[in-house]
């Protein structure tokens, strides 16, 4: 008991040192920290979006848009390559699942199948066992030709939309100007994003809730939309409505000229003759050639400018346009031009994301939370230090200034792991204040066991210690394990309190192994007691 | 420091010797009731769950009043008229403050900013939206499976920890005595009808990591008994290993129980449930560990050969020794 490694003892003194330096920001303002000199600590805990105020929106990916765009581009793919091995078929379509090919002459089949087995890609990684195909083509009856999507295949496209949707999420929140938003992903095919300071979310879901899909089609040259109603739309062409009452439905190319990712910016603006809100756009080299060579050679005739399967306006081509801008004139608002020129800017959702789960909490709140904690904190601090003397006095104190530094490195831990303090997570270090006392209790109640049973002194103090270790490592065990369920199962508030409470288990399991033990060595050495005070 | 003159007090007098297995009758029948009643108390028949928005789906808005307190049948009586369905509307925290509980309105995310709309213009100028939550029905039927696997995940990894370092007689009574505070707990949010949501989940399972340890510790001690006490009856064992860690539970437990009740007195309206929750859990627990699971453990009986070295073993005196878990 009495001799301890001294390095030991200087690791352990440095971490509560180094814990207690580190915890210093948290006292100040953030302003008079950051003209604190550079050798000091700055790093303060963060707040929780219940404790500063502010939006949370879970979103969710529409996996059904994602798998309707593949089959889209499967169909077209099949289309190409059967073009191109120029094999006739009789029908191309989406049937349900999957894409089905009707091949003209039933003896080209076998080409045709060898062909679309093309198609298919290795995908996912052969070690863990999670490699196959993303797609399956398979023989049908009379000729008939299946591609089918694999769920692996899907599961990899909603892996990867989901990644440019997170992107695309963030670069319009970023556009609002906010501070320190977060957009992070959640589960398989869900987006979080949290906006502190905001209370009215109208603005941030009008610029999520769009896909902003933007693409230049080619009308129709000679038929219009009520003849293609009553004659029948002429393949690879489609009818799509206007985005207004006073937009026309427009017979269109499938295809269309160019696509919205093709555009390197786009910028509202203002029509110098109209003087009605527009929005200006550029092309990007590629994008530009497309759009001129096609430009020059409808001169005089209509396109379209589809926004998400919408057709905005069907201008006249004046004259070639090959500088690689235009300008868009829509129906706009100067708000919507706004709006549109930043999710134009942002690129385009690969799918429609809906709203799953929305709160926002006002700043009144949140410091009432804030204040609420504080007290609940100092009032639990006090009454377990008070609650610790009494029951085992000078002893009580070590296990007070073992509380100490276990508190100091939870909010070190936390500010560390950049994980956010919320109300929850406020109870945890209250309430872990409560349950790390066990440690010292243990330890404390064995030594009163100890010298009942006739030990001396150094030797009722020393089997105290060992013996209650085992002891403490399976209560800690246990409630480490509960921790740990409520960060996998928990989602925001519930996730930091399991965080806590984790972090509040290990370190106490610590600084009652270390700190109140070195305490009581030098108590031992430098005082030479006769009995233990307990 | 030689003259430190304050003597602690020991809230638990040495020596104590309470029968707690002798009881082991009352505290069957107690369990048993408590299992029955909690099955009534969730069945069709009973009362159910007061379910909060996480679980049932729909908004829950918190309001203030700037003009001092708030009128609740007032404010009832002007929602009730916007047809809104379901509408629970009670007081939270201070008398300014109301929480308004909707169910989920036909719509989509448009359906539920309008009624949230519709009720701050029913209420006036005077109120303060201090916070909204709307949670689809995507979300809350996750929110319920993922609570279920939570709860039965914790139970089940307690059982095996229990084992692995005990014995299998040991985890049955551990588990029982775990139940036996959920169920109590449920209970208590079912009859008062409390809110149980998301942050009562939490409860439960931190009163579950609470609650073992109570029973792990008096566990430790009668395994410890066993190795010590070769003749003594089982029943005389069990009771020796629980009035020795009476005083510890005592310690322990008044330690939790402060931070509680700060916790549930000062901590807000918002987290007044998930501390009450651990809070009645945690007192019914320190009673669990001594009256169900010691008795339990009688009564299933474990086996007694267990070998007489006890896991370590230091030599007393002064040793130079490093801190080494068994």
């Amino acid at each position: 008991m009495l001799y301890v490694d001294r390095w030991k003892v200087q690791a352990v003194a440095l971490t509560c040192v180094l814990s207690l330096l580190l915890i210093l920001p948290n006292f100040f303002s953030p302003q008079t920290v950051s003209r604190w000199p550079f050798w000091l600590p700055k790093k303060q805990l963060s707040l929780g979006l219940d404790l500063r105020g502010g939006a949370h929106l879970l979103l969710a990916l529409e996996v059904n848009d994602v798998r309707k765009d593949w089959l889209d581009a499967l169909r077209e793919d099949a289309r190409d390559r059967l073009r191109k091995s120029k094999i006739a078929v009789s029908a191309v379509g989406i049937v349900g699942n999957s894409v089905q090919v009707r091949v003209a002459k039933a003896e080209e089949s076998e080409t045709a199948l060898k062909a679309l087995r093309q198609i298919v890609q290795q995908i996912g990684n052969p070690i863990l066992g999670t490699s196959g195909n993303d797609v399956e083509v398979e023989k049908g009856e009379g000729g008939s030709i299946s591609i089918t999507p694999t769920e692996i295949g899907l599961q990899q496209r909603v892996g990867s939309a989901l990644a440019s949707a997170i992107e695309t999420v963030r670069r319009r929140v970023d556009s609002m100007g906010v501070a320190e938003a977060t957009v992070v992903r959640e589960g398989k095919s869900r987006i979080l994003v949290q906006v502190p300071g905001i209370q009215d979310t109208a603005q941030l879901k009008d610029l999520l809730g769009k896909t902003a899909r933007l693409s230049f089609h080619e009308v129709h040259e000679t038929r219009t939309v009520e003849e293609a109603k009553k004659v029948g739309v002429p393949p690879g062409y489609k009818i799509y409505p206007g985005d207004s009452k006073e937009e026309a439905e427009q017979l269109l190319r499938e295809t269309p000229v160019v696509r919205g990712d093709e555009l390197t910016n786009a910028q509202p603006s203002f029509d110098q003759r109209t003087s009605a809100p527009i929005i200006v756009f550029s092309f990007k080299h590629s994008g530009a050639v497309k759009f001129g060579n096609f430009t020059s050679k409808h001169v005089g005739k209509p396109f379209a400018i589809v926004l998400d399967d919408k057709v905005i306006s069907a201008p006249t081509i004046q004259e070639p346009i090959t500088g690689g801008s235009g300008q868009i004139s829509g129906r706009f608002t100067p708000e919507t031009a706004t709006q549109l020129a930043i999710q134009l800017r942002s690129g385009a959702l690969p799918a429609k994301l809906t709203i799953q789960q929305e709160s926002t909490v006002g700043p009144s709140l949140g410091s009432d939370s804030i204040e609420a904690g504080r007290r609940a904190t100092i009032a639990g601090f006090i009454g377990v230090a008070a609650f610790l003397i009494l029951g085992y006095g000078l002893f009580g104190l070590f296990a007070i200034i073992a509380l100490v530094v276990n508190l100091a490195l939870i909010i070190v831990a936390m500010s560390y792991i950049g994980a956010a303090l919320t109300l929850p997570g406020i109870a945890g270090i209250v309430l872990t204040m409560g349950m790390s006392v066990d440690a010292n209790v243990l330890i404390n109640e064995r030594i009163r066991d100890e010298r009942r049973a006739g030990k001396t002194l150094i030797s009722a103090l020393d089997s105290g210690f060992t013996r209650a270790y085992g002891t403490i490592l399976d209560t800690n065990m246990t409630g480490l394990l509960a921790a740990l369920i409520l960060i996998g199962f928990g989602s925001g508030p519930v996730r930091g309190f399991g965080v806590t409470l984790a972090i509040g288990i290990v370190a106490s399991a610590f600084t009652a192994t270390t700190v109140t033990r070195y305490l009581v060595t030098g108590w031992l050495r430098w005082w030479r007691p006769a009995a233990i005070p307990i | 420091m030689q003259g430190f003159k304050f003597k602690p007090i020991e809230f638990v007098p040495a020596g104590t010797k309470f029968s707690f297995v002798s009881h082991w009758k009352l505290a069957l029948v107690e369990t048993v009731v408590l299992a029955i009643v909690t099955v009534f108390l969730l069945s069709p028949w009973g009362p159910g769950l007061n379910y909060g928005v996480d679980f049932r789906g729909g908004t829950k808005i918190e309001i203030r009043m700037k003009d001092g307190p708030a009128d609740i049948a007032a404010i009832r009586a002007k929602l009730g008229a916007l047809n809104l369905g379901g509408l629970q509307i009670q007081q939270f925290g201070q008398p300014s403050d109301v929480l308004i509980r909707m169910e989920e309105q036909p719509g989509g995310d448009k359906g539920q900013q309008e009624a949230i709309a519709k009720v701050q213009r029913a209420l006036g100028e005077n109120v303060e939206l201090r916070s909204s939550e709307v949670i689809g029905p995507t979300v809350s039927a996750e929110l319920i499976s993922s609570a279920i696997w939570a709860l039965a995940l914790a139970s089940v990894g307690i059982f095996l920890y229990v084992w692995f370092r005990f014995e299998w007689q040991f985890s049955v009574s551990a588990i029982v005595a775990l139940l036996h505070d959920v169920a109590m707990t449920v209970c208590l949010f079912s009859i008062l009808q409390l809110e149980f949501d998301l942050s009562i989940v939490a409860a439960l399972l931190t009163l579950i990591g609470y609650a073992v340890n109570d029973t792990v510790v008096t566990f430790d001690r009668v395994r410890e008994n066993l190795r010590k006490y070769k003749r003594m009856s089982l029943g005389e064992l069990i009771d020796l290993a629980v009035n020795e860690t009476l005083s510890r539970t005592a310690m322990t437990a008044g330690a939790v129980l402060i931070t509680l009740i700060a916790l549930f007195v000062l901590g807000g309206p918002v987290i007044r449930g998930f501390a009450l929750a651990i809070l009645f859990g945690m007192l019914v627990s320190t009673y669990t560990s001594m009256f169900v699971a010691a008795p339990l453990l009688y009564v299933i009986g474990v086996k007694r050969e267990w070998g007489t070295d006890a896991p370590v073993r230091k030599p007393a005196g002064p040793s130079r020794e490093r801190v080494t878990f068994k």
